[in-house]
């Protein structure tokens, strides 16, 4: 009788902890799926939240090892405390312009977490089949060991590269050999993974899994190096899946549903959003990561020998005050400078002259899906004024000027009329059927792509150099003036 | 063909969960429109921070100051992972909502 009243609380405490499991994996995917409709999106993230909440929570609570409670909880505590104030201070005072680097750098704390724990658990799965005398380490312990290792390792490293491009810190290096030197180390990486499962397991003998952590650093590294600055919101949503298996490892050594479910869950989900964000490029994934762009962008027309048009900023502010209709184009090099407030601010200036003013979005302007509508929505440019590719190009034939201010690639006529190009067929905004076309660049260099722009030489195209920030400043001074 | 199968026995429920929910990850977010995507990814960057339960078992159970060590950076940075994403993610979804 005494056995049973003792086993009831400690099955009742199990019991509670795998439910709360289960409620938390609902609430992952319905979190999921409500975040991928607009209407519902933002409730969507909180109850993916609220699942995560529940699991931490019951897990500090009835997690149990070997019978063995939860221990060091106020250890726990404090570092629970330490990462939310960081994570919530840092995430409310990012500007919205930087929000694909702070996601890069929280996925890299996530694949550098599963890294640990694999750090941690593998000296104790040694150290055990060590004292059993096994003669390997292969199994699906010791797999989902060294897997949460290498992926969470390159995760991290990879993500933390990430950032540093987005954030201008780190250039491209794009080398051809590079890419060898990858594919070796991948390779390496992966023949390494079963050499040490091979190898007989010796208490405290644990250099191989150091070494082995360093590699995956470096792996990742490699990895992301040689693609293009541009890329890497497609980069960032590859690793993010990346953590998501990384996390996943540690469920299935856990035999934990929770972090299995949703660790599943974001590397399938994460790779379909890969592969999404590609096509919204046109291009394919294999693509971004092997940088073809700079290969293949040569198919392009040969720009030499022709001549650019500059105009001077009196002429382009008489220019747009005299317009009835100007679309403006916004692209990477809005963001990058900053310049969403004048944007609207000149906006608002040529409204007042009675100009009807619009923006003209490409689904992938800025190489970031969405990112204009956030950058312009900060501004207070109201929704109504931002127009998706389609409706924009079926007013283009009507509108008198149409500004790109760091746009590039998202309005190459090459895309339409070069089949050598590497982009042909991707859907452009097709600024050559407005009457004027004002391109605000900072100098002549290709974009990102490497791919020659004919906009820029043609005839009704006049092009305004500068920063965009600095050059709308002036051009706002100068329509005040006219 | 032996060690597979005993593979397959051993962990066979894992197995059913990951195969079913690789299928419901695809499933779930397929129709996502372009303007989402970068939300959705943040989000989803969220819910891969459940990975902080594995740290907050590995720390629970730490036996040296070393593994107590580790596992604290481990809960941190598991924490940044989930309080940042799912912060960040708001801010975001706050930008889409105030424009309608």
């Amino acid at each position: 009788m005494e056995t049973i009243t003792k086993l009831i609380p400690f099955t009742g405490e199990i019991s509670i902890l795998e439910i709360s499991y289960l409620v938390a994996s609902v609430l992952f995917i319905l979190g999921l799926k409500k975040l991928s409709h607009p209407a519902t999106a933002r409730s969507g993230n909180l109850w993916a939240a609220a699942g995560m909440t529940a699991a931490i929570l019951f897990t500090i609570l009835f997690h149990k090892k070997d019978g063995e409670p939860i221990g060091n909880i106020v250890w726990i505590v404090v570092a629970l405390a330490i990462g939310s104030f960081i994570g919530w201070y840092a995430s409310k005072k990012v500007k919205m312009t930087a929000m694909p680097q702070m996601v890069s750098i929280f996925n890299g704390m996530g694949g550098a977490c599963a890294a640990l724990i694999s750090m941690m658990e593998f000296p104790k799965m040694q150290n055990m089949l060590a004292a059993e005398g096994a003669s390997h380490m292969i199994g699906g312990e010791g797999i989902a060991i060294l897997l949460g290792l290498m992926i969470g390792g390159v995760s991290f490293a990879g993500s933390m590269i990430a950032f540093g491009k987005l954030d201008g810190r780190i250039g491209d290096i794009k080398n051809p050999v590079l890419r060898i030197i990858n594919l070796t180390f991948l390779v390496l990486l992966l023949v390494a993974l079963v050499v040490i499962l091979f190898m007989k397991p010796e208490a405290g003998n644990n250099w191989p899994i150091y070494l082995f952590a360093l590699a995956a650093l470096v792996y990742g590294v490699t990895f992301v190096m040689p693609i293009g600055g541009a890329d890497m919101p497609v980069v960032i949503s590859l690793l993010n899946s990346f953590t998501g298996v990384a996390a996943a490892m540690g469920g299935f050594l856990y035999s934990n549903q929770a972090m299995l479910t949703g660790g599943i869950l974001v590397g399938s989900s994460g790779t379909i959003l890969t592969i999404l964000m590609c096509n919204a490029m046109n291009r394919s994934l294999l693509n971004v990561i092997v940088g073809a762009f700079g290969v293949a962008g040569a198919g392009g027309t040969e720009a030499a020998d022709k001549t650019v048009k500059e105009i001077s900023l009196s002429d382009a502010a008489v220019l747009l005050s005299y317009s009835q209709k100007v679309y403006i184009v916004p692209g990477y090099g809005l963001a990058v400078a900053q310049a969403q407030h004048l944007c609207h601010e000149l906006d608002n200036l040529l409204s007042g002259k009675g100009v009807e003013v619009k923006y003209a979005i490409h689904p992938v302007a800025g190489r970031m899906p969405g990112h204009m509508n956030v950058l312009l929505a900060e501004a207070d440019v109201p929704y109504e004024k931002l127009v998706e590719m389609e409706d924009a190009n079926n007013e283009m034939g009507n509108t008198d000027v149409v500004i790109v201010i760091g746009a590039n690639d998202v309005v190459n006529p090459a895309a339409e009329d070069d089949p050598g190009s590497p982009i042909y067929g991707m859907p452009i905004i097709k600024v050559l059927d407005a009457r004027n076309i004002i391109v605000m660049k900072r100098s002549m260099a290709a974009g990102y792509a490497a791919i020659p722009n004919n906009l820029f030489y043609h005839q009704k195209n006049r092009m305004l150099f500068g920063d965009a920030k600095a050059t709308l400043q002036k051009l706002v001074a100068e329509i005040k003036s006219l | 063909m032996q060690e597979i199968l005993r593979f397959f026995m051993e962990y066979k429920d894992m197995i059913f969960i990951i195969v079913l929910s690789i299928f419901l990850g695809i499933e779930v977010i397929s129709h996502v429109p372009a303007v989402l995507h970068t939300p959705l990814m943040s989000g989803s960057n969220a819910i891969h921070g459940v990975v902080i339960i594995g740290a907050i078992i590995v720390m629970g159970h730490a036996e040296s100051t070393l593994s107590l060590i580790l596992g604290f950076i481990a809960v941190i940075l598991g924490t940044l992972n989930v309080v940042g994403g799912f912060v960040v993610t708001d801010r975001m979804l706050e930008m889409f909502k105030k424009k309608k």
